[in-house]
């Protein structure tokens, strides 16, 4: 097993909020549903940059670590910190340096796109005219500037997926997480999909947290986490993963950690 | 988080629960189709089957029309709040509860936010339903169209709090669909708006403490005296605390750490 206390270093600067503060840092996290555990003392780090896929099997726990950083229910155990603001103690701090693009499609689509991208914005507490600026850069960057005042119902499936990242990027976080993003869609609007949120993380520093059972999404220059019944099995640098696994591809490493055949 | 984001979430919150409302043109018919049609067909044809006495707020014999006019006000109103509860309970299903849920704005503020959305799209269908009612003989005194705004106010927010929480409870629509036989009509039909509650005392005296206990009895005659430029203390302090109650619950029923949602892992 690998040395996870290594990667949480406990370091005073990482406890003081702010931008200098890591995006993430999840620490000794635990949940359960009644018997069952979902998570079983959870602890990773993210870095500025970092592009991170948590890479594991349906019901490995992944959602339920999506739900626990996004505040849907509150942790019993551990802590989350995003950008050193713990999410229990100070959530409207946490949850204002957050994007998120959850695994079910989101938008309203009785609203235009533009609508739904204000919607969010006031969410957020963004005045009009600020956010007007900043959603036509978002829609810009994934292509979808001229259908801004269509109904989101006319939109492919692709390409609500990128107006949920545009919105996600409204309120300028500097973490993003992804959970399941490309499930459902086709080889093109993935590739797409996979390519901004590397441009992201290169040219702007942010921090990506993409959740994923398809080991194919895993590519070399990412982090992976492996997550297995609840439990980290691995964390680092993808060909530092591999290595450690005695295993010559992502596939034959996961298959190793977890004693399974993966998709 | 400063007062002024907090103005800006709510503005944000009700102004898409407006756009929803004026895209489904469906749904503002069907809204204000099912009061008409009792107003006008089943008020009409028990015209002279109920004979209405003069009790508060009224100083003369009045038309059937005119006593049922106010409940059914109650009526859309309480269509209304379970209307928005029913499309959180949907926005649940479909995931958009989330992008809500996840924003920084406390819980807490977030669901009054949507109570305030759903009170304002009812308050404006009793208006429209008021003015088409004044061509069938529902002639309150002018200031009453005034008078009534807080009573409408009240009332929608007790029974779009009652709607909230249910949606809290509820994991699912097909759910919910009984829940709505369960409640509304219940609710309505065990209440002053049809009939005076004399009437269903001298026939049953338990149902008439039934209708006593509903809620929904005292958002209806507060609106009747409302719409006469009376108070009724009684009705207003029992739709007070029902709304406090009912927020409570709700407000519990979406909290993070207690409720359905944390304790069964809603969401996926």
């Amino acid at each position: 097993m690998l040395d996870l206390k290594a990667g949480v270093a406990d370091r005073g600067a990482e406890r003081v909020p702010g931008r200098e503060a890591p995006p993430l840092i999840v620490e000794g996290l635990s949940h359960s549903f009644g018997k069952r555990e979902a998570l079983r003392s959870v602890s990773f780090k993210l870095d500025r940059g970092d592009r991170t896929m948590l890479l594991g099997l349906n019901g490995a726990g992944k959602t339920t670590l999506f739900s626990l950083i996004t505040r849907l229910y509150n942790h019993r155990s551990g802590s989350i910190r995003i950008f050193g603001w713990k999410i229990k103690e100070n959530p409207s701090e946490a949850l204002a340096r957050l994007g998120v693009v959850f695994q079910l499609p989101t938008l309203d689509l009785e609203l235009s796109v533009a609508q739904n991208l204000y919607y969010h914005a006031a969410l957020h507490g963004l005045p009009r005219r600020e956010a007007g600026v900043r959603l036509r850069r978002e829609i810009e960057r994934v292509g979808l500037t001229e259908r801004l005042r269509e109904h989101a119902r006319t939109l492919s499936g692709g390409q609500r997926r990128r107006v949920e990242i545009a919105r996600a990027l409204v309120h300028q976080p500097r973490l993003l997480l992804l959970d399941e993003p490309t499930v459902g869609l086709d080889v093109a609007s993935r590739q797409f999909l996979l390519d901004h949120v590397r441009m992201l993380c290169r040219e702007e520093g942010i921090a990506a947290l993409w959740a994923t059972h398809l080991i194919d999404e895993v590519d070399s220059a990412a982090r992976v986490i492996v997550l297995h019944q609840g439990r980290i099995l691995a964390e680092g640098p993808v060909p530092e993963v591999i290595r450690r696994a005695n295993a010559s591809s992502m596939r034959e490493a996961f298959d190793k950690l977890t004693g399974e055949r993966g998709e | 988080m400063k007062a002024v984001h907090y103005y800006r979430c709510m503005r944000g919150i009700v102004w898409r629960e407006a756009l929803r409302f004026l895209n489904q043109r469906g749904r503002f018919l069907a809204a204000l189709v099912r009061p008409l049609v009792w107003l006008l067909i089943f008020a009409t044809g028990f015209r002279f089957v109920l004979g209405v006495s003069i009790i508060p707020p009224y100083q003369t014999y009045i038309p059937y029309q005119v006593y049922i006019a106010p409940g059914l006000i109650g009526m859309i109103i309480m269509f209304q709040g379970m209307q928005s509860s029913l499309s959180m309970v949907w926005d649940r299903e479909t995931g958009s509860m989330r992008t809500l849920l996840v924003s920084p704005l406390p819980r807490w503020y977030l669901l009054a936010s949507k109570l305030i959305a759903a009170v304002i799209v009812s308050v404006l269908q009793a208006y429209v339903f008021l003015g088409i009612a004044y061509f069938w003989g529902v002639h309150p005194p002018r200031l009453g169209y005034l008078t009534v705004l807080p009573a409408l106010i009240l009332a929608g927010m007790m029974l779009s709090a009652l709607g909230l929480f249910l949606s809290s409870v509820i994991r699912q629509l097909e759910n919910f669909a009984g829940v709505m036989n369960f409640v509304i009509f219940p609710m309505f039909f065990a209440s002053s708006a049809l009939y005076p509650l004399w009437t269903v005392q001298q026939a049953n005296e338990r149902l008439y403490q039934i209708c006593m206990a509903n809620p929904f009895t005292h958002a209806v005659e507060l609106i009747r005296f409302a719409l006469y430029e009376k108070f009724n203390l009684e009705a207003f302090a029992v739709v007070a605390g029902s709304l406090i109650v009912f927020m409570v619950l709700a407000v519990m029923g979406y909290d993070p750490g207690r409720g359905l949602i944390a304790r069964r892992g809603g969401g996926e």
